[in-house]
């Protein structure tokens, strides 16, 4: 008799992971059911996974962490013990604003887009009428990544531009109608804005922080207490698709699930550009290969390493005011659990770090680092301002900033 | 107390509105349309915010609240922890609740409790709804099934439909899937 887990989603690429173990039999394999439950808010997934509608989320990373810590609602401490992928997101301006501030059709160099851009914030304020971007939760990574692009190019949040929340579906409707001047979003909803020539991506969030956590897989602690083996399981059948799913001979077949109605209801064209890292900037141009846009694999990419965490409560603590609490950052920092990741794959063939926590943005090229088991080469994972973030000093960190 | 209720089916929100109208001293203020929805709880002022959890607006909505800290009548997510259990009957039902800062949860209460009531029952009459809509296209398929055996066959309309039953009682299956599949292969061998 497999075991039956229920896992929230909302319909966007990343997503993919859950989706694809269940198609592709990995969850089976591991003696899994998996039923997936699609909602359209992320309110909404968040309210079944509290009330026991699923045992597992598709969540933004830093919604996981603010349940935790009781922002916007009583606290309830959830866990993520594995990390569904990084980036995968673009900034979409207006045509007319890229054309400003992004001349040549190509994903720009993220210092001279944001310098061009507070130009056009300066006008703009004077003028009224502020530059305003959509994003698609306040406790989003798109949210967290766009903030710390514009803030290191001398534009501030909420004072210099406005930032609000726009829904994935509605974004391109958002720029068409002028409501917004650009979107931070994930895939597909840059390329449908792109398709109707509502906007032109000009930055992959992979430029802002080469290795930014996005979604994970969150749980309520004490589920993950009590359904320990099966958490584990699930974590072997999710790493086994994420292997399948940077195979590039998978990526037809795997669009064409993820197109399907139950599922993102979408262009299995527009899909299988997104996992192919492939992004057509602007409409009626070739796509460009831009590698690593989606990171769902290498280099233990699903390890919930908890310096992710403490970068994520750091943004939190920045844009939510409020203040520094050890408490706070202990707690968010317990969000993310690699012992249970480690617990889950002792013994595969999947390499598993020797540390828990890393300084993020340190890296410049390839460097081996010391495992558990196996191998680990680690990529760039520089943020583009070339700050580093040492997990040991929050403080000092939050006190750096601009 | 003033109400607002944000639905994009104006149909169920007319049969909340309908069951909150019996509830003294009530102002409700139904919210369908998505654009401008925001400014639109602004004018209202609520007291208590209805919205279904099937509407993409929520999160625009939370955010919302959030800022509204700030403002005079701070809203917030309705989350009694001495009654979780209405909590969860109104998630089961697909409705949240979000109430302004210092209501009192008696006061909630039977709001939330009658708009549980109605979603589930409006819930009821969508699903009796699909039925009986389903049950119409089933006829008209094994109607359809039915003539296009005596047609092709020339045989009566009892002996295609004991066909069709007999067809169905072999491979454990509905004569209503069967006909369908009829349907189907007549419609890709060319015909009408």
């Amino acid at each position: 008799m497999p075991r039956q887990l229920t896992i929230g989603f909302l319909p966007l690429v990343d997503a993919c992971l859950p989706i694809l173990a269940r198609e592709q039999g990995f969850a089976e394999a591991e003696g899994l059911s998996l039923t997936l439950v699609k909602d359209v808010s992320w309110a909404t997934v968040l309210d079944r996974l509290l009330y026991g509608h699923s045992d597992a989320a598709h969540l933004i990373a830093p919604l996981a962490i603010a349940t935790t810590l009781g922002r916007g609602r009583p606290a309830v401490p959830l866990s993520a013990p594995f990390v569904l992928g990084l980036n995968g997101n673009a900034v979409t301006l207006h045509p007319d604003l890229a054309d400003r501030v992004c001349p040549q059709v190509e994903l720009g160099d993220p210092r001279r887009v944001g310098e061009a851009l507070r130009a056009v914030a300066g006008e703009r304020k004077a003028a009224g009428r502020p530059l305003r971007f959509g994003v698609v939760h306040r406790y989003s990574s798109h949210n967290y990544m766009l903030r710390y692009w514009l803030a290191g190019c001398g534009i501030r949040p909420d004072a210099d531009v406005e930032i609000a929340t726009v829904p994935p579906p509605f974004c391109a409707d958002a720029l068409e109608a002028g409501e917004v001047d650009g979107i931070c979003v994930g895939e597909p909803w840059n390329s449908v804005a792109v398709e109707r020539g509502a906007g032109r991506i000009v930055l992959a969030t992979a430029q802002i922080w080469r290795r930014g956590v996005e979604k994970v897989l969150a749980l309520r602690e004490p589920v993950l207490e009590e359904r320990r083996g099966e958490i584990e399981a699930l974590i072997r059948a999710l790493v086994a698709t994420a292997r399948h799913f940077v195979d590039p001979a998978n990526w037809e077949a795997n669009a064409a699930i993820l197109a399907r109605a139950e599922y993102l209801d979408g262009s299995a064209g527009l899909i299988r550009r997104a996992i192919s890292d492939r992004l057509l900037l602007v409409r009626g141009s070739e796509p460009v290969h831009y590698p690593d846009f989606m990171f769902q694999y290498r280099e233990a990419a699903n390890f919930p390493w908890v310096s992710q965490a403490e970068w994520l409560y750091t943004q939190m603590v920045r844009w939510d005011g409020g203040g520094f609490s050890p408490g706070d950052a202990a707690r968010a920092a317990r969000v993310f659990r690699p012992d249970i990741y480690r617990s889950a794959l002792l013994g595969t063939s999947e390499p598993l770090p020797g540390a828990s926590s890393k300084v993020e943005g340190s890296l410049s090229g390839l460097t081996a680092v010391g495992t558990q088991q196996g191998k680990i080469t680690l990529e760039n994972n520089s943020f583009f301002d070339g700050r580093n973030f040492d997990p040991n000093d929050l403080e000092g960190y939050l006190a750096a900033q601009p | 107390m003033r109400i607002a209720i944000v639905d994009v089916s104006a149909s169920r929100a007319a049969v909340i509105r309908e069951g909150l109208a019996a509830i003294d001293d009530c102002e409700i203020f139904v919210v369908t349309e998505r654009r401008g929805l925001v400014a639109r709880i602004g004018e209202i002022a609520p007291d208590i915010v209805l919205i279904d959890l099937g509407n993409p607006s929520r999160d625009v909505l939370e955010e919302y609240f959030a800022v509204s800290r700030a403002l005079a009548r701070p809203i917030a997510m309705f989350v009694d922890e001495s009654d979780d259990e209405a909590i969860a009957a109104s998630i089961d039902a697909g409705v949240s609740s979000y109430v302004v800062d210092g209501l009192a949860p008696h006061r909630i209460r039977p709001i939330l409790d009658l708009a549980v009531r109605r979603f589930n029952a409006f819930a009821r009459l969508q699903a009796d709804l699909a039925e009986a809509r389903g049950k119409l296209a089933e006829r008209e398929t094994i109607d359809r099934a039915k003539r296009i055996l005596m047609d092709s066959r020339g045989i009566t309309e009892p002996q295609a439909y004991a066909e069709l039953r007999k067809t169905a009682m072999d491979q454990g299956r509905r004569i209503a899937e069967i006909a369908d599949a009829v349907v189907t292969a007549h419609k890709l061998m060319g015909g009408a």
